[in-house]
């Protein structure tokens, strides 16, 4: 808690009181978009540490998310496995993946966009063979049951259980984020994002610490996936694995402000915000494609305006900084 | 049946070849933005779809043949792509990778979603008297209109390494992309040559996809991916080189048709996707880039 002005301080809890009676106070539809803006502020904050914090550009972190879900529901769906021990088998699976991609990728020394490219094809290949995976449910897809009954130990229930632990996992994240940015590891991070050689001359062992955070980075988005199969009870490679799916998890954190603590947080709020707004004025204005042709627009004025993030402008405006 | 097996082989070859030559044209577009300006053309699959749909709209309400409107076409997204440039990519120039990816993504949600909402998600195509013509040689058959559009794209592509070794612009962008500073400080305008060049890298792949309308019927979910299939491409032939793409185009085609034929035409893009990986890990410049990177 040290080093934390008291006013945010002060602007958390109050933050973190509403987040926990939210169930009890908004409707349905309420609770669906906070859900929403706390699944990207997770996602986001887990993609974060390896971009934000250590400057690794990533844009197939859907890997870690759709292995993290089919590994946890596959195991559920065939052998009855609860996703609190399945949970264990999806983050060693996707942090062996992170572990295979970064090593690859750093080893080789790519860089930037050629390290993206990597990303997103072991990302797409990896799609391509679960389209053909049968244990997995090839492209049909894989569904887990929905019975109605509310089982914490199953995962099994409505949209206020899969509330709380998402926003478990979101307040989770957050204080890990900021854990790792004091320790040693983390001035490392920014060290090697800022410059690489240089950090490599004074002896930071860059290529471990790039491993870590790939692999603490996939690790906590294969625990979204797991949520997201659990929450939305099918899978398919299609979606799980797609370039879409990699692209969404990565727009809250730029949005918000690469490698600040609560840039994803805010960037989730502002682009779920947009997106429940532009489908409202989409569905009024009965043309398809319109809400994506304001959300891209809203993306380009948010890049143009605010290239390094909404939120270090809002905390300079609100005296949070 | 050997026979038959190493003719349809071979016919998937040649089909592969010739689909290739467009891919290659697609590829160079991205490949000359990125050789020059460092910049990732993330909306490229959507500038293929827009050229695709401007073809059809040229053939549908106009009776215009694809490969006589491709010239118009050509110009027209020279002038969208040197607007974009000035417009919007230019400020962006050198910034971080991650700033031009969400303005580039911006700027592709727009394009393609521009598509569906004005002409639907339905797929359109052309029906041209030539997609029932072939030409044969020996054996093999030649479907025409990938022979014509393989040989549009061949003319394009000489056109275009005209531009780049002997005119005066051509040889300028050359300049900049070799050295940015030395190109300041012999006072070229460099901002103009970037606009120029984003314009000629629109063109080629507005080119291309007035060619493409004429192989494949287009929809608005081509675009993304027309985008990945532009990366593989320029990276397995050479990010930023002019023969790496185009070989990159004909090596990705050639590979696609056969896998089509030995294996589940879904195969193909594992195929292409495995291709990317090892290039990127063990020959980054390309398989016909540079010997040297560094």
């Amino acid at each position: 808690m040290s080093g934390i002005p008291p006013r945010l301080l002060g602007v958390l809890g109050l933050l973190l009181a509403f987040l926990l009676v939210a169930p009890a106070v908004l409707g349905k539809y309420g609770l669906s978009v906070l859900i929403l803006v706390l699944y990207f502020a997770y996602v986001g904050q887990a993609w974060n540490i390896m971009m934000g914090f250590a400057g690794q550009l990533s844009l197939g972190h859907a890997l870690y998310a759709g292995l993290g879900g089919y590994v946890a529901a596959g195991l559920f769906f065939h052998y009855g496995l609860g996703p609190w021990a399945g949970v264990f088998a999806a983050v060693v699976a996707a942090s062996l993946a992170g572990a295979i991609v970064g090593y690859l990728g750093f080893r080789f020394s790519l860089a930037g966009v050629y390290f993206a490219l990597l990303t997103i094809a072991f990302s797409e290949f990896t799609r391509l063979a679960f389209d053909h995976w049968s244990w997995a449910g090839g492209s049909g897809g894989l569904f887990l049951k929905v019975d109605g009954s509310t089982s914490l130990l199953n995962l099994r229930g409505g949209p206020v259980l899969f509330y709380y632990v998402i926003l478990a996992l979101a307040v989770g994240a957050l204080i890990l984020s900021r854990v790792l940015l004091e320790s040693r590891l983390g001035r490392y991070w920014l060290a090697i994002r800022e410059d690489a050689e240089a950090a490599q001359a004074v002896g930071v062992p860059v290529l471990r610490c790039k491993m870590i955070a790939v692999v603490i980075s996939a690790a906590l988005t294969s625990l979204a996936g797991v949520w997201n199969a659990f929450y939305y009870n099918n899978l398919f490679p299609e979606t799980a694995f797609s370039m879409g799916r990699s692209i969404e998890i990565t727009l809250a954190p730029i949005i918000g402000g690469l490698g600040t603590l609560f840039g994803p947080f805010i960037g989730a709020i502002v682009l779920t915000g947009l997106g429940e707004v532009f489908t409202d004025v989409g569905e009024y204005l009965g043309i398809p494609g319109i809400k994506q042709i304001f959300y891209g627009l809203a993306l380009l004025a948010i890049v143009m305006y605010r290239p390094a993030g909404v939120w270090p402008w809002l905390a300079g405006r609100i005296g949070l900084k | 049946m050997t026979q038959d097996f190493l003719l349809s082989f071979a016919q998937a070859i040649t089909k592969g070849l010739l689909t290739g030559m467009v891919y290659g044209l697609m590829a160079l577009g991205l490949s000359v933005i990125f050789g020059v300006m460092r910049v990732v053309n993330f909306a490229h699959g959507e500038l293929m779809v827009v050229g695709m749909y401007l073809a059809w709209a040229a053939f549908e309400y106009f009776q215009i043949s694809p490969l006589l409107s491709l010239p118009v076409i050509a110009v027209l997204f020279f002038g969208l792509g040197y607007a974009l440039q000035r417009g919007l990519i230019q400020p962006f120039i050198g910034r971080p990778e991650h700033q031009q990816f969400l303005l580039l993504l911006g700027v592709a949600l727009v394009l393609v979603n521009a598509c569906l909402a004005i002409v639907g998600p339905d797929s359109r195509g052309v029906q041209l008297e030539a997609q029932f013509e072939s030409y044969e040689l020996g054996p093999l058959v030649f479907d025409a209109v990938r022979l014509h559009a393989a040989i549009a794209a061949i003319v394009i592509a000489a056109v275009l390494w005209l531009f780049f070794t002997r005119t005066r612009t051509g040889k300028a962008i050359r300049a900049a992309a070799d050295n940015h500073m030395g190109a300041l400080v012999v006072g070229l305008d460099v901002r103009r040559l970037y606009a120029v060049t984003f314009g000629v890298g629109a063109a080629c792949v507005g080119a291309a996809g007035a060619l493409m309308i004429t192989i494949i019927p287009v929809t608005p979910f081509l675009a993304a991916e027309y985008t990945l299939l532009a990366f593989v491409i320029v990276i397995v032939g050479g990010l930023g080189s002019m023969t790496g793409a185009l070989m990159g185009g004909l090596l990705i085609g050639v590979s696609e048709a056969v896998a089509g034929l030995l294996a589940d035409p879904s195969l193909k893009s594992m195929f292409s996707f495995g291709l990317l990986i090892a290039v990127l890990l063990l020959r980054p410049q390309g398989l016909f880039g540079p010997k040297s990177s560094s």
